[in-house]
């Protein structure tokens, strides 16, 4: 395509020669390895997220245990409380916003789109780096005296912005915290706006807006998305920095007393800092989930032999998603002692949001109906994927209304629903998006049977872990806990607790078969064609892997919808959107330009 | 490193034959994924009809009335989360690849306004519903005779005070917040209103009697929450939030925090006695009494 600027790899137009090991592969500006380089950031990330919530469940269960890991043998309420806060740091921010956009957005968006690599590409290996370093920065803070925040991930002032006085993990720790967070806020917003241009400007000829694979509206409403939360996140984190090291006082009152000492604070509000978080916290969940979202639909046209059921519904829908996500974030507080009456207006709102995710369902229910399902493992993800979704929203109905929160917030139920509808269900579209891309991305397959193993313990070990846990919500089971020591009625829920801790156990133990399968594909995996899956959209127009430039230099030009499959008077039962003409359809040539 | 491994030169023609012989067959897959949504479908209804893990019983008429929209969103919830869990399973074992053609369909604009607008009915019809529960407790005006009392938080504990014969609660002034010398909530001793308030660790109210419990914290962001009044309030450094309430049955109930508030958060408990009036009577000369 003439007119893609060929922005990208400016060292390699200049000199005209192959970049060195080096430029190639570390400070690179190629999409797809910047891509490569997120996803493994994620899997590093995911992998210790994983062990800290395995140090809580066994914590739970058997508090008195001397444990190998734990500075002292036995695991403290405070090293408790600071697995919480890393556990939900580094799912939230290093694993489900970085590898559902950052990782896949990036490899995949200029392909689908037939570009040749993004609109910005050292902003891009900019804003990989900067996520890098948020991340050792984030993790130093177990290094430091006082260990990791005590504060949980949503770092709730004056707990969090006042310095050590309210607690161990509140000194350095906390300003590590927070340093990291805002590094990668900084990270995150580079990203989206090279997302956004990229999907504005760099559409190959022919590529409408309503050509565009379902992934790419996903990936380009949530950089729209992540554009406008984590500039208010950055804010509140500079305020939250100013509080703790510069004696401002925007997050704390007038007359505190932490520990007999009466504090030289005044005028603030700890509720502003929960409208600015939330106003970031409730668009990062679908920032997590709407990629997944996308890549569900993408796969299940694919492996239905379909189009996706209502393209234009499912579009609104994400557009309504995004918007609707913007004006919920009352919903975290309603117990806050926020006005009782804007209370209402939140819990209608957030009620809405179940419209376009039961559209969503429909139409994923509608793809599926009368299709041909081939069950490869990328389709079983996918529909787990849609058993957690459901699940997990239909829990949220209840806690959108304000008069049933009052006796399910902060208990295990909100804890088993974002596991379940945030968590998990983005991780399965990771996990489809993973087995669906592996070929594309390595040129190999994962191998089948490992992959099924995998689907088959993880979705049924989920499902242990999670399911019993909305029952200890129920029953008034607290989250943050350290252990049952409380409050009596608490011992009565350990039964439950020791279930969903042997059942984390397995589920953990089973993603050994994803990283076993995962790294001996790499390398043994049977090779993988350029459209292994007889695929529509554009990233199978290419070689597996793709060459530097994306298309060896000729950029395709794109004649129909992304999800053509089974058209009755096509040869095939998939019509690439590349190919003009049904002359021209895939049996003579897989890879036209 | 990772790429230089594969294959980049496979030619892209030779996919064709192995589309063929790729397994098209959908082996066991659908049917265990049928029966294990079923499975997991009959666990969830049968945990909850058979109600194995209940939540306490409800001690207020308020609590009365939020269980009765908790039910009823379990019954609207429910029978969704069931229709679509069978729906998926249904699905995926009708239409596995029998070598069938797939049915070539974009959509359907009057199934999609359909089943757009009722869920809009129902989600927006349950959360008007809803609206009495949440209202009855925070938007009526307190009762006239009701009971005062103030409920202070500080890591990690409870303070209840009760204004005295005087019906008035003391000043309270940060600067004179001393709890080892007795006054953990910085009555003013210049205040003569303060000085027949009674401090106590737990909260004693008389059955069948409004309570409005005035909700403020010393230091971070505390919670106060009974699980048998169905009542959850944060307390907000900088705020005296109003909770009101009627406790209808005589008995001791517990008190816990739910907002992380340090490293002793899991210990911050009390506990809410409802009592009789003349029990209540004693307990307020007994303390009043005291030195």
């Amino acid at each position: 395509m003439s007119s893609n600027p060929s922005a990208s790899s400016a060292v390699e137009a200049r000199s005209g020669a192959r970049p060195g090991i080096f430029r190639r592969y570390v400070f690179s500006t190629d999409h797809k390895i910047i891509g490569l380089q997120y996803f493994f950031l994620s899997l590093a990330a995911v992998t210790i997220g994983v062990f800290l919530s395995l140090g809580m469940r066994f914590h739970l269960v058997w508090p008195a245990a001397r444990l190998p890991f734990v500075t002292g043998g036995i695991m403290t309420p405070e090293q408790y409380l600071a697995l919480v806060t890393m556990h939900g740091t580094i799912m939230v921010f290093f694993v489900l916003t970085t590898a559902p956009q950052s990782a896949f957005g990036n490899y995949l968006l200029p392909l689908q789109i037939g570009a040749r690599d993004m609109a910005f590409p050292r902003l891009n290996m900019l804003s990989f780096w900067l996520t890098l370093v948020a991340f050792l920065v984030t993790l130093s803070a177990f290094l430091v005296p006082g260990g990791a925040p005590i504060s949980g991930w949503t770092a709730y002032p004056p707990l969090s912005g006042m310095g050590e006085i309210t607690g161990p993990g509140e000194g350095a720790g906390q300003s590590l915290w927070i340093a990291g967070i805002l590094i990668f806020c900084v990270g995150s917003l580079l990203g989206s706006i090279n997302f956004i241009s990229t999907t504005i400007d760099l559409r190959a000829p022919g590529m409408t807006l309503t050509r565009l694979p379902l992934t790419v509206w996903a990936w380009f409403v949530t950089a729209i998305l992540s554009l406008l939360a984590f500039a208010v996140l950055f804010a509140g984190g500079i305020l939250l920095a100013l509080d703790r090291v510069a004696g401002t006082s925007f997050f704390l009152p007038a007359g505190l007393v932490v520990s007999g000492e009466l504090q030289m604070h005044g005028g603030g509000s700890p509720l502003l800092w929960q409208h600015l978080f939330w106003f970031f916290g409730h668009p990062e969940v679908y920032i997590a989930i709407l990629p997944g979202m996308g890549v569900v639909s993408h796969i299940l046209a694919n492996f239905s032999r379909k189009p996706v059921f209502g393209y234009r519904a499912m579009v609104l829908a994400l557009c309504a998603i995004g918007l609707l996500g913007f004006l919920v974030w009352g919903h975290h507080m309603f117990v806050s002692g926020m006005n009782p009456y804007s209370s209402l207006t939140f819990s209608i709102l957030t009620l809405s949001i179940g419209v376009p995710s039961a559209v969503k369902t429909f139409n994923w229910l509608g793809t599926l109906w009368g299709g041909k399902l081939q069950f490869q493992t990328p389709m079983l993800f996918a529909l787990g994927f849609i058993s957690f979704f459901v699940t997990g929203g239909l829990s949220g109905i209840f806690l959108a209304q304000p008069a049933l929160d009052t006796s399910l917030h902060a208990t295990y139920y909100v804890v088993a629903h974002f596991h379940i509808v945030m968590g998990v269900a983005a991780i399965f579209g990771i996990f489809a998006a993973t087995y669906y891309w592996f070929p594309k991305m390595f040129g190999r397959k994962m191998n089948k049977t490992l992959g099924q193993l995998h689907f088959w313990l993880t979705f049924a070990g989920v499902y242990a872990i999670f399911m019993p846990m909305h029952f200890v919500g129920i029953a008034g089971g607290i989250r943050r806990y350290a252990d049952a020591s409380g409050a009596s009625y608490l011992v009565s829920l350990q039964p439950l607790h020791v279930f969903m801790t042997i059942a984390a156990f397995i589920t953990a133990a089973a993603q050994l078969a994803f990283f076993y399968n995962f790294f001996w594909s790499l390398r043994q995996g049977e090779p993988a064609s350029a459209n292994p899956w007889d695929a529509t959209s554009l990233e199978w127009a290419t070689a597996s892997p793709p060459p530097s430039d994306n298309f060896a230099g000729q950029f395709p030009r794109v004649y129909r919808a992304p999800y053509e499959y089974s058209l009755p008077a096509a040869p095939q039962d998939f019509f690439p959107q590349h190919l003009p003409s049904e002359q021209d359809a895939p049996s003579s040539k897989g890879r036209s330009c | 490193m990772l790429l230089s491994s594969t294959n980049r030169t496979a030619p892209v023609g030779a996919q064709r034959s192995r589309i063929s012989n790729r397994a098209r067959g959908s082996g066991s897959s659908p049917l265990l994924l049928a029966i294990f949504l079923i499975l997991v479908v009959a666990a969830t209804t049968f945990i909850f009809v058979a109600r194995l893990y209940p939540a306490p019983p409800p001690i207020s008429r308020d609590a009365v009335l939020v269980d009765r929209q908790y039910n009823l969103t379990l019954y609207v919830t429910g029978v969704v989360f069931l229709l679509a869990q069978l729906s998926l399973a249904y699905v995926v074992v009708r239409f596995r690849d029998r070598g069938q053609k797939a049915r070539f369909v974009r959509g359907n604009v009057g199934l999609e306004i359909l089943w757009t607008s009722l869920t809009l009915f129902v989600f927006v019809a349950l959360g008007v519903l809803g609206r009495q529960a949440w209202a009855d407790v925070r938007f009526t005006p307190p009762a006239s005779g009701a009971i005062r009392v103030e409920g202070t938080t500080s890591q990690f504990v409870y303070a209840f005070r009760y204004p005295g014969k005087d019906g008035k609660f003391g000043r309270l002034d940060p600067r004179f917040v001393n709890a080892p010398a007795g006054n953990p909530l910085g009555i003013d001793p210049s205040d003569p209103a303060g000085r027949d308030d009674v401090v106590v660790s737990e909260l004693i109210v008389p059955a069948e009697r409004p309570v409005e419990l005035l909700l403020r914290s010393e230091d971070v962001v505390h919670n106060f929450f009974v699980r048998e009044l169905r009542l959850q309030q944060d307390a907000m450094p900088g705020l005296v939030i109003p909770v009101r309430f009627t406790a209808d049955h005589i008995g001791d109930y517990e008190i816990v925090c739910t907002q992380l508030c340090g490293l002793g958060h899991y210990k911050m408990h009390s506990l809410l006695r409802v009592v009789s009036q003349s029990e209540f009577e004693a307990f307020l000369n007994r303390q009043a009494t005291a030195p």
